[in-house]
């Protein structure tokens, strides 16, 4: 039973983390329609720009947080403005070039990474990275509970972004239906960027939190892309509640599979979950809830 | 109609002579090489580009086709020649099961479904030990020292599968194949089966490319899941092939996999020797490069934008 508790919370702790990766996906699939398979390399950019901090300034990665994300919204708008919305205007056979696309500026990614810091895995050691808390006989690795609680903020701010601001509304317009909005007077090329801009600076506040917990080596991206694809079909397309859940969901499933069936099933649990989704409930979690 | 006849001649003899003409072993291994990606990039562009159903996972099919040989070999203890007649027949079996999960969806989601599918095989072969040895490998003894033999069943591979996707194009099948591209609801009400018409060509693609894989086990002697599972080096590229040559067009493929082959081998080998040697550290880089440039501006292909391509020449002189 303590096995199981201790499973579980460890899976609800990541799993939080994991909403926030999936929830900048799940923005940028309903607001462009397409699934962004540079997420996880926009992480690891992240992570590096975090790294570099900690090695120069001695900066703690809960501080370059704050430079991580301004940097990544820039990235993040700067790949939309000049890579995917030229596309538009392309005229192809192959509607998925979009998505081709952000295959290609991962794998540009991932090798400019590969060529400034070489494939070894680097880390972050601070002072809290193995410290954990005990609560009973459950242990509660301090730097995953501390994630998991800025994980709730940012989604609570970004809630907060959307629901009451204008450009949440704008964004959400655009989700909608992007020609009614644009008729409505909403710029939806720009909010498209800013979009994009907004999923990546919310996975690099992923990839800080990660960073004292996890190494980093260029080929992280791959592995968390899939993950928050995972998460966006699991949650239901577009849906930003549906993520949360399916964060969560694809957390404990992951770690009970590590747990019960063995540590080099844990990533493949989530693509069987992600196939029986498929065949029994293709609207994902969103056709449950109605959200 | 006369010169036409004649340059398709004198290209088949090129071929035919080409091992004669060039006795090196390594521009021997390109072409096999690039022979090979014909077979796979033509049989994506039969599911993709003639029927509409774009797959970001042909590395199933290829993979599986070339474990088939490998465990052939491995687990049975007969030729891994063996697995050149069977593999492909392995990679329907497996095209059954996919199709039959992927099909449920449309576009975009079926793209992204193959994805997962490929994923899914990779983490399998990885870690079902007993039948694929993970990530150590299937190490066999290749059959032959020289490359001529590889050279002329990889050419027969290759002009098979181009001429085989060739008759099924212009038999009713490829019309109905067409016709879901351009509007699946419409072909459904004029009476096409759809899923059963997408199904076959899944099933042929798949045919094909598990052949292709096959060949591989066969021709190198190793696999392992990183090398036969690869997203961006296999399912990627096939993609890429396609498209570079151009999608949909029965020659693009092969036109295609001349160009993607040759292009990374140059970055891979840093200009043959003659650039520095870090070039050859980016060649993974070039790869990604060429992703955005090629469906930025060459997005219907050499063969397709043939006209334009031509256009910008004569202006230029």
């Amino acid at each position: 039973m303590a096995v199981f508790l201790q499973t579980m919370v460890a899976g609800l702790l990541i799993g939080g983390i994991y909403s926030l990766i999936g929830i900048g996906m799940t923005l940028i699939m309903g607001v462009m329609g397409i699934i962004n398979l540079t997420h996880g390399q926009l992480m690891m950019v992240a992570m590096y720009v975090a790294f570099v901090l900690f090695e120069w300034l001695a900066l703690d990665p809960y501080v370059s947080l704050l430079v991580a994300m301004p940097a990544l919204f820039i990235l993040g708008g700067l790949i939309q403005r000049y890579t995917l919305n030229p596309l538009i205007k392309v005229d192809s056979i192959l509607p998925q070039n979009q998505v081709l696309m952000t295959v290609g500026v991962g794998t540009v990614l991932t090798e400019i990474a590969r060529f400034i810091f070489s494939s070894n895995y680097k880390s972050v050691k601070t002072s809290y990275s193995s410290s954990a808390f005990f609560l009973g006989s459950i242990s509660f690795n301090l730097p995953m509970c501390i994630a998991f609680g800025v994980a709730v903020i940012f989604t609570g701010a970004l809630f907060w972004f959307l629901l009451k601001t204008d450009t949440g509304r704008a964004i959400r317009a655009t989700a909608q239906d992007r020609e009614a909005a644009t008729l409505m007077g909403v710029n939806s090329e720009r909010i498209t960027v800013i979009t994009f801009g907004l999923g990546a600076a919310l996975v690099a506040a992923a990839g800080c939190l990660l960073l004292p917990i996890f190494y980093l080596y260029p080929d992280l991206g791959r592995p968390f892309t899939l993950k928050a694809f995972v998460i966006t079909i699991l949650g239901g397309m577009g849906s930003t509640v549906g993520a949360i859940f399916g964060g969560l969901v694809l957390g404990i499933a992951e770690s009970l599979g590590a747990t019960y069936i063995g540590m080099g099933y844990k990533e493949m649990v989530g693509f069987v979950i992600f196939v029986l989704v498929l065949i029994f409930l293709p609207g994902g979690l969103k056709q449950l809830t109605k959200i | 109609m006369v010169a036409h006849r004649l340059l398709w001649g004198l290209v088949g003899l090129f071929f035919i002579a080409f091992p004669i003409i060039v006795p090196s072993d390594y521009y021997q291994h390109l072409i096999i090489i690039v022979l090979m990606w014909v077979v796979i990039g033509s049989s994506w562009n039969l599911l993709a580009g003639f029927t509409g159903q774009i797959s970001f996972g042909h590395a199933i099919f290829f993979g599986v086709g070339a474990y088939t040989a490998g465990i052939f070999a491995t687990k049975l203890g007969i030729s891994a020649w063996w697995g050149l007649a069977c593999g492909g027949i392995a990679s329907m079996a497996v095209a059954l099961f996919v199709g039959w999960v992927c099909f449920r969806l449309r576009g975009p989601y079926f793209a992204l479904a193959t994805l997962a599918g490929g994923e899914i095989f990779r983490l399998l072969a990885t870690n079902w030990e007993s039948l694929t040895e993970g990530m150590v490998g299937i190490l066999i003894i290749q059959t032959f020292r020289s490359k001529l033999p590889y050279y002329y069943i990889a050419l027969g591979l290759a002009l098979t599968c181009v001429l085989s996707i060739h008759f099924v194009m212009k038999s009713k099948w490829g019309y109905y194949f067409v016709s879901i591209r351009e509007d699946q609801d419409t072909a459904e009400a004029m009476g096409i089966d759809t899923a059963l018409y997408k199904n076959i060509s899944l099933l042929i693609s798949a045919f094909f490319t598990g052949t292709a894989g096959a060949f591989y086990m066969n021709y190198m002697g190793f696999i392992d899941p990183e090398v036969v599972f690869h997203l961006n080096y296999i399912s990627i590229m096939a993609i890429l092939v396609a498209i570079v040559g151009g999608a949909a067009t029965i020659w693009g493929p092969a036109v295609g996999a001349f160009v993607m082959v040759l292009v990374q081998e140059t970055f891979r080998s840093a200009f043959f020797g003659l650039a520095p040697k870090w070039v050859s550290q980016g060649h993974a880089l070039v790869f990604g490069l060429l992703v955005i440039f090629v469906i930025m501006y060459l997005s219907n292909g050499i063969v397709g934008d043939w006209r334009k391509i031509k256009g910008i020449f004569s202006r230029a002189a």
